[in-house]
């Protein structure tokens, strides 16, 4: 590691950790209903909104409302955009004449972009027309990352509200959220991405000619579209020359901006962030890290103020940023050291496979890390070139349960998990019953921390074991060995975390991988959620316990450090066994030399 | 039940706001202030046709242009109508095997020492524009004895066309290829 | 204490490891183990490799009889160790149970129409009292169940439940009319009401607690449970998982066979946290055990854990802080009297004084001038009455008294003296501020000077409340006293808090207020007055002693009716939950060590690479997976004595307790089954 890769990584969290402060505080104002800066212009645009829905601002709800409010609108959500990708082909705004996709794949998409999970078995260039990306996946960015906040800051509020079975407004935290949040940070983002060079436009996608003209050698069809294969069962091809390539367009700057504050991660083009049209400069890749790790990290301090004790929110961050730490530290040493069998061919350097020259190594490796740390997905490297146990690292990022600053929201509240539970067994270790921000634990809270922290997992471990004794499925790696493993490891841990990047090479478009993949969004999205809801519906209505010095204070080192370590531990006893099979074996076999 | 209603309504108002104002803000705003850059960042040649773009790579394979970086895009290298990265895992033999063949047909030019890892890996978008200014380097001789150019005035030629770390910190010093191209293709036929 | 506290038998005595043995052989009934989920899911696997086992014998299985038969061998004793361990936790509560049987069978009863001496009885047997039912206990009879005392006093000998020898006197009204079933009246007779029917007694309930029958898993326990399922699920999961994993990796690597269902059922009981599993129940029982060792019993296991979470605590100034009574500590002569000639007509005044202050006049007057007096026959004894706030006697003409500032002035004032000294409201106001009691004396119409009466704080009472600020508990004194005296006292035994003047209805007021703050309030209590308080505490201890409303209203009774024994019972609390904590932690730590010692072993044959996770250098796959069997079973045994005995419980504040208990059963739970394992497979390397 370089010095200027020490120094733009410094850089970045010197930036990031001073805007978390003003963004947190400012995030807590607007939740609380305060007045904030922006008020006079977004207050009366919220309550015409109000007025146009319905909605009464003031009117409170308990858990079950607040979930099923969630639920029907994620099941709106859910349907718009099924219907956008079924009719695409008779939408406006679509220059390409793209058709429409199959119900597998719209179903997959439309569950993948309301979960905030945007995997996508689809390219996006060749398959989603303007009107798609725009009313379709743009909005969904959006909402489905203000569904995320409004659930996390429900959960606040069971911490820090006593003996009420209210939690607030869903539509007007996700009104809030939207507005104040999303929206202006947003505009801000993709105009200073447009000054880079990301495209914000729509026109057709433009042919140009080829400085030097270059060839391919091209299947045959059939009448039937199927491919023409000789006697020998190999495929028939001709080799067609080519002068000219059509440079796809589009309102690229816009959706890129949301796809990274809102930590959903679904690119506009197949390359995603690692296109030079969405990630065209080292400062739009700074920025793109920058803006993914945002929110989640803001909302610790949002956190930590709601609940009357900043340092609360600043020892939540400090484990994340540990682990962060860890992960990027050993990422860029194995990248740095590259592949051995590729360094006997003769090369020298680190590894490039799947990597852009423009963002240098700590460019690609703080990408890579806080795309999978959050539940982000959006990539500027391919994960599934990284060396083995480079590759592992966004693997296991995204096996912890997307904690490491974690999804909008959702990253909160699932760290706010794992809080409990390490409260559990330390508050077990001195003897007494365990209470974390003044709310005692009980069996209850117990059920649904376990739920959202290990419903990922469990799907996980069932649906991988499942593709690996499914034909579909192994044939749809595109890697041979224990890196195949890996890859549909990747794939389920990806979907059930809400993550949506993958070790791309996978052939995800199958019927195999669209439906289970499907169910493993949705477990994995709304399992958690309404397990959070209703525990932020038991937290509210307890009485708070004072703090003692019998109590363990959570606000300090040593806690973080044991949440770190239970998160760690958790993780680890549940994938050591796979992930042995898969990349520790393969970087074995690469050592070896085989 | 009575929150339907607003789940519809919220849904059509956000998609309205997000869907339709925000990306129609950010495009007016974008084409009025950075016209160049939202349109693509294309290149005009003197005839104001549109010849490529600053930031998608072309495909180079004669021996008298600087090579880019390995592609994977979608049927040919640098397709930018099918983005994307080969995928190939680190201990894939076929991917091995591939890469012994670039590294083979670089030797062939001339290349002695060790090749520079970008030149022979392919990158993440397969239309990455830049290859390392080391990449520009050990082609210099090849393209030198190709054109009956000095190798001097190559080198500075790869200098001039080589951009710093941006602010002087951030990513990683860079060369790109298409640029660098269509001036040798000016500089010497 | 120690000298009526129950016998302590050790477990490793006869008589309790051989019925444990039958009682373990029994608790494999899945009937009875599913109330383990944990440990019946080992049973299940157990029975599973019984089942590969026989299938080895029989050649449908490629792996080797004694490979499987050892596996299936070692899961089964995993089992029985959780079971066995059980068993010996109630084993010692099941031998004093039996002892308590013993003190009631065939009681006949006197049952009476009226509650009057003398009248007809009807003789039935203890089964047929009901609630309400009046009987008459004579002497030499045992009491037929729980009740009030309605009519008469008795001396009761209640060592049957208290093992208390001495006998104690149980009277109609106040706050001794609370008599239990199974004691014995040994002088007089009572008329006793019944509040209990049969099979309700405390006396059923104690015999119910103590052989842990009737024990109810607490919520603490049952969150603890919720992890543990997960966390077995989870595994489960793991395992089930590895077999496609392992198959799919055999086709690619072109070698190896896929992991066996063997294996992969020992890796299973392996990871699940087995140790604290079959170690949970024990904790509990044994807890409940410790404290009736030490004469408390708690009507719940929730009430003991309650007590470890206790912020406040609640506590009788008199009898708990203090030694109960005011004591004289100095004599204070005014108006140029001296000290001998003050002390003389104190001693006088105190003579016939036979309330403990008086008592301890005349002690003081005796240690400190030598001053001794025979009583006086001619002595006119003056009794203290509310009216004249004094006491004291006339011997010939001097009279002697002694009593409140005020009522001795006005009394000296009567006789026709009108010179006061001037010191002495001075000294009057400085020993009240100081929390003592002054006392006025007088020798005719001389006001001599002042005893000081003072409340004397129980040795050591202040570390204990030191200890307790340092756990981050507050400790609050109740007593009648007024405010001035009840601060004095308070800051001399470093009590927290304190409240004066307290009626019941303040004491519940207070209770309520520190629960709507969020404290765990504890107290202790004995007067009917008391019950209303009592009832509403998180955690309230009745003395024995104390009224039966009382004892109803209170979760745990302190057989030896000593009130600092909420201090013990905080202690238990605590204790039962760090065992719980540290052994789950323990448990889970341990699973990194046979990762390490399985995960290579199994994966072998398939990628033999994977023999660098083999940092144990364990001899060979069957050895490593044996290993990691047999070690996840004898630490079950091992660390049963820790589970009986509780971890030792250190006051220190909460962040170092918790590193503290990390670096050892966190960090040791790494450790210590690396050294297991390898251990255990160097003695197979012997063997084999």
């Amino acid at each position: 590691m370089n010095a200027y890769d020490w120094l733009q990584t410094i850089l970045l969290f010197v930036v990031l950790l001073a805007l978390i402060k003003p963004l947190g505080s400012f995030m807590a104002k607007v939740y609380q209903g305060e007045r904030t800066f922006m008020s006079p212009v977004l207050a009366p645009c919220e309550n015409l909104i109000y007025r146009i829905c319905g909605v009464k601002k003031d009117e409170e709800m308990g858990w079950q409302r607040y979930a099923l409010a969630m639920l029907f609108f994620n099941l709106a959500l859910f349907a718009a955009l099924f219907t956008i990708l079924m009719s695409q082909h008779l939408l406006p705004l679509n220059p390409q004449k793209l058709p429409a996709f199959s119900w597998q794949l719209a179903l997959n998409t439309a569950i993948s972009f309301t979960t905030n999970t945007n995997w996508q078995a689809y390219a996006g260039e060749q398959a989603a027309s303007y009107f798609t990306q725009m009313a379709g996946l743009t909005v969904h960015n959006f909402v489905s990352a203000a569904t995320g906040m409004a659930i996390a800051i429900a959960l606040i509020r069971g911490f820090s509200r006593r003996k009420t079975s209210m939690l607030g407004n869903f539509w007007v935290d996700l009104t809030r959220s939207t507005l104040y949040i999303l929206l202006p940070i947003s505009l801000v983002a993709a105009l200073v991405l447009v000054s880079q060079g990301v495209i914000q436009n729509f026109t057709p996608y433009k042919t140009v000619p080829l400085v030097q003209s270059t060839s391919y050698d091209k299947p045959k069809l059939d009448d039937k579209g199927s491919p023409l294969k000789d006697a020998k069962g190999n495929p028939v091809t001709e080799n067609v020359i080519v002068k000219e390539v059509s440079i796809p367009m589009g309102p690229v700057a816009s959706q890129e901006a949301i796809k990274e504050l809102g930590t959903n991660g679904g690119g506009f083009f197949n390359a995603n962030s690692a296109h030079p049209f969405e990630n065209p400069t080292p400062l739009t890749n700074m920025l793109e890290i920058l803006l993914i790790l945002l929110i989640p990290g803001s909302l610790t301090y949002t956190f930590g103020i709601m609940v009357g004790n900043t340092r609360q929110g600043w020892a939540i961050l400090g484990g994340m940023l540990l682990l962060l730490a860890v992960s990027f530290g050993v990422l860029q040493i194995v990248e740095t050291n590259g592949n051995p069998l590729v360094a006997e061919l003769g090369i020298r350097g680190v590894n490039m496979e799947g990597k852009e020259v423009r963002f240098g190594l700590a460019g690609s490796s703080l990408f890579a890390v806080a795309t999978t740390g959050t539940s982000c997905g959006a990539v500027n490297t391919m994960h599934d070139s990284l060396t083995p146990l480079g590759g592992m690292i966004p693997l296991s990022l995204i096996l912890l349960g997307e904690i490491v600053f974690g999804g909008v929201g959702s990253g909160l509240y699932t760290m706010l998990a794992f809080a409990i539970i390490a409260v559990f067994v330390s508050g077990l270790m001195i003897g007494r019953t365990p209470e974390y921000l003044g709310k005692k634990i009980e069996v209850r809270e117990m059920w649904l921390s376990i739920l959202t922290i290990l419903t990922a997992g469990v799907v996980v471990l069932i649906l991988s074991g499942i593709a690996m004794i499914t034909p579909q499925a192994v044939s749809s790696m595109a890697n041979p060995g224990a890196h195949g493993l890996s890859e549909v490891f990747y794939g389920f841990a990806s979907m059930a975390n809400n993550n949506g990047s993958a070790f791309a090479g996978l052939n995800a478009n199958v019927n195999f991988y669209n439906i289970l993949g499907s169910l493993a969004m949705t477990l994995g999205r709304y399992v958690p959620a309404i397990a959070v809801l209703t525990m932020a519906g038991s937290l509210a209505e307890k009485k708070y316990v004072p703090p003692s010095l019998g109590t363990l204070p959570t606000d300090k080192a040593p806690f973080a450090i044991w949440l770190t370590l239970v998160i760690i531990i958790v993780g680890a006893l549940t994938f050591f066994p796979a992930l042995s099979l898969g990349p520790i074996v393969e970087h074995l076999t690469m050592l070896g030399g085989k | 039940m009575k929150d339907i209603r607003p789940a519809i309504l919220m849904l059509i108002v956000f998609t309205i706001i997000c869907g339709g104002i925000y990306p129609a803000v950010v495009t007016g705003f974008a084409n009025s202030v950075f016209p160049k850059q939202a349109k693509g960042s294309l290149i005009v040649d003197k005839s104001n046709r549109e010849i490529g773009s600053d930031l998608i790579g072309q495909p180079f394979s004669r021996p008298q242009y600087f090579w880019p970086r390995p592609s994977a895009t979608t049927d040919f290298g640098y397709n930018p109508a099918g983005s994307g990265g080969s995928n190939a895992g680190p201990t894939n033999p076929d991917y091995l095997k591939t890469v012994m063949d670039r590294v083979k047909a670089l030797r062939d030019t001339g290349v002695i020492g060790s090749v520079p890892a970008d030149l022979v890996q392919a990158s993440a978008s397969g239309l990455d524009p830049d290859i390392t200014p080391e990449a520009a380097m050990v082609q210099v001789p090849r393209i030198a004895g190709m054109r009956g150019m000095s190798e001097d005035a190559l080198k500075k030629l790869v200098a001039d066309h080589t951009e710093g770390r941006q602010f002087s910190i951030l990513g990683a010093p860079r060369v790109n290829v298409l640029a660098l191209n269509l001036k040798l293709d000016t500089v010497s036929r | 204490m120690s000298k009526h506290t129950a016998e302590p038998i050790s477990i490793f005595d006869l008589r309790i490891m051989k019925p444990a043995l039958t009682e373990s052989i029994k608790k494999l009934d899945p009937r009875i183990l599913w109330r383990n989920p944990v440990m019946f899911c080992v049973e299940i696997a157990s029975v599973i490799t019984l089942i590969t086992f026989i299938m080895s014998l029989t050649g449908a299985n490629r792996e080797p009889a004694w490979f499987t038969g050892t596996v299936s061998i070692w899961l089964w004793l995993t089992v029985l160790f959780s079971t066995f361990a059980e068993a010996l936790a109630e084993g010692r509560g099941k031998a004093r149970a039996a002892s308590l049987r013993k003190s009631r069978t065939d009681v006949t009863a006197k049952r009476l129409d009226k509650p009057e001496f003398g009248g007809n009885y009807t003789t039935v047997g203890a089964s047929q009292l009901r609630k309400g039912d009046l009987i008459l206990v004579e002497a030499n009879d045992m009491i037929a169940g729980d009740g009030d005392v309605v009519a008469g006093a008795a001396l009761v000998n209640e060592s049957a439940v208290t093992g208390e020898s001495a006998p104690v006197v149980r009277e109609s009204g106040g706050d001794r009319s609370a008599v239990t079933g199974g004691t014995t009246v040994i002088a007089n007779a009572i008329i006793v009401r019944i509040t209990a029917n049969p099979g309700e007694t405390f006396l059923d309930r104690m015999i119910g607690l103590i052989e842990g029958a009737k024990r109810r898993k607490t919520p603490n326990e049952i969150a603890l449970e919720v992890l543990l399922i997960a966390l077995t699920l989870v595994f489960l999961l793991v395992c089930a998982n590895i077999s496609p994993l392992s198959i799919y990796s055999v086709k690619a690597a072109g070698q190896g066979t896929p992991v066996s269902l063997t294996i992969l059922v020992a890796l299973f009981v392996c990871l699940a946290p087995t140790t604290i599993a079959a170690l949970l129940p024990a904790i509990g029982i044994a807890g409940m055990d410790r404290l009736f060792q030490k004469n408390v019993i708690a009507l719940s296991g929730r009430a003991i854990e309650a007590a470890g979470d206790v912020n406040v605590l609640l506590l009788d100034k008199t009898g708990t802080i203090t030694h109960g009574n005011r004591e004289a500590v100095s004599f204070v002569p005014v108006g140029g009297h001296n000290e001998k000639e003050l002390a003389l007509a104190a001693l006088s005044a105190s003579l016939f004084d036979e309330t403990p202050e008086g008592r301890s006049v005349v002690a003081l007057a005796q240690q400190k001038y030598g001053l001794g007096m025979e009583k006086p026959l001619d002595a006119e004894v003056v009794e203290f009455s509310a009216e004249t706030r004094l006491s004291g006697i006339n011997i010939g003409a001097s009279c002697f008294r002694k009593g409140a500032s005020d009522s001795i002035v006005s009394f000296v004032t009567k006789l026709g003296c009108t010179a006061i000294p001037e010191d002495l409201r001075g000294l009057v106001d400085r020993i009240a501020r100081a929390g003592a009691t002054p006392l006025v004396v007088s020798r005719d119409c001389d006001i001599l000077g002042v005893i000081n009466l003072k409340d004397i704080v129980k040795a050591g009472i202040q570390e204990r409340f030191l200890q307790l600020r340092s756990m981050g508990i507050k400790t609050v004194m109740i007593t009648g006293d007024n405010p001035l005296t009840a601060a004095a006292i308070a800051a001399e035994a470093q009590v927290d808090d304190f409240l004066a003047q307290a009626k019941p209805e303040e004491k519940l007021r207070l209770i309520r207020e520190y629960q709507e703050g969020g404290f765990m309030v504890a107290m202790t209590g004995d007067g009917t007055n008391d019950a209303p308080a009592l009832a509403q505490a998180d955690v309230a201890v009745a003395m024995n002693t104390g009224t039966q409303p009382a004892r109803e209203a209170a979760n745990i009774i302190d057989l030896d009716s000593n009130p600092t024994k909420l201090l013990d019972i905080v202690e238990v609390g605590k204790q039962i939950l760090m065992t719980r904590g540290n052994l789950t932690t323990f448990s889970i730590s341990n699973d990194v060590a046979k990762y390490f010692a399985i995960i290579p072993a199994m994966m072998l044959s398939i990628y033999p690479q994977l023999e660098v996770l083999n940092i144990m250098h364990l001899a060979s796959p069957f050895s490593a997976i044996l290993s990691a069997v047999i070690f996840n079973a004898i630490i079950i045994p091992m660390l049963v004595p820790l589970a009986l005995k509780g971890t030792r419980f250190r006051p220190m504040p909460a962040e170092k307790l918790l590193i503290h208990n990390l670096l050892i059963y966190g960090v040791g739970g790494i450790i210590a089954p690396f050294v297991g394992i390898k251990a255990i497979d160097l003695m197979i390397g012997m063997v084999v």
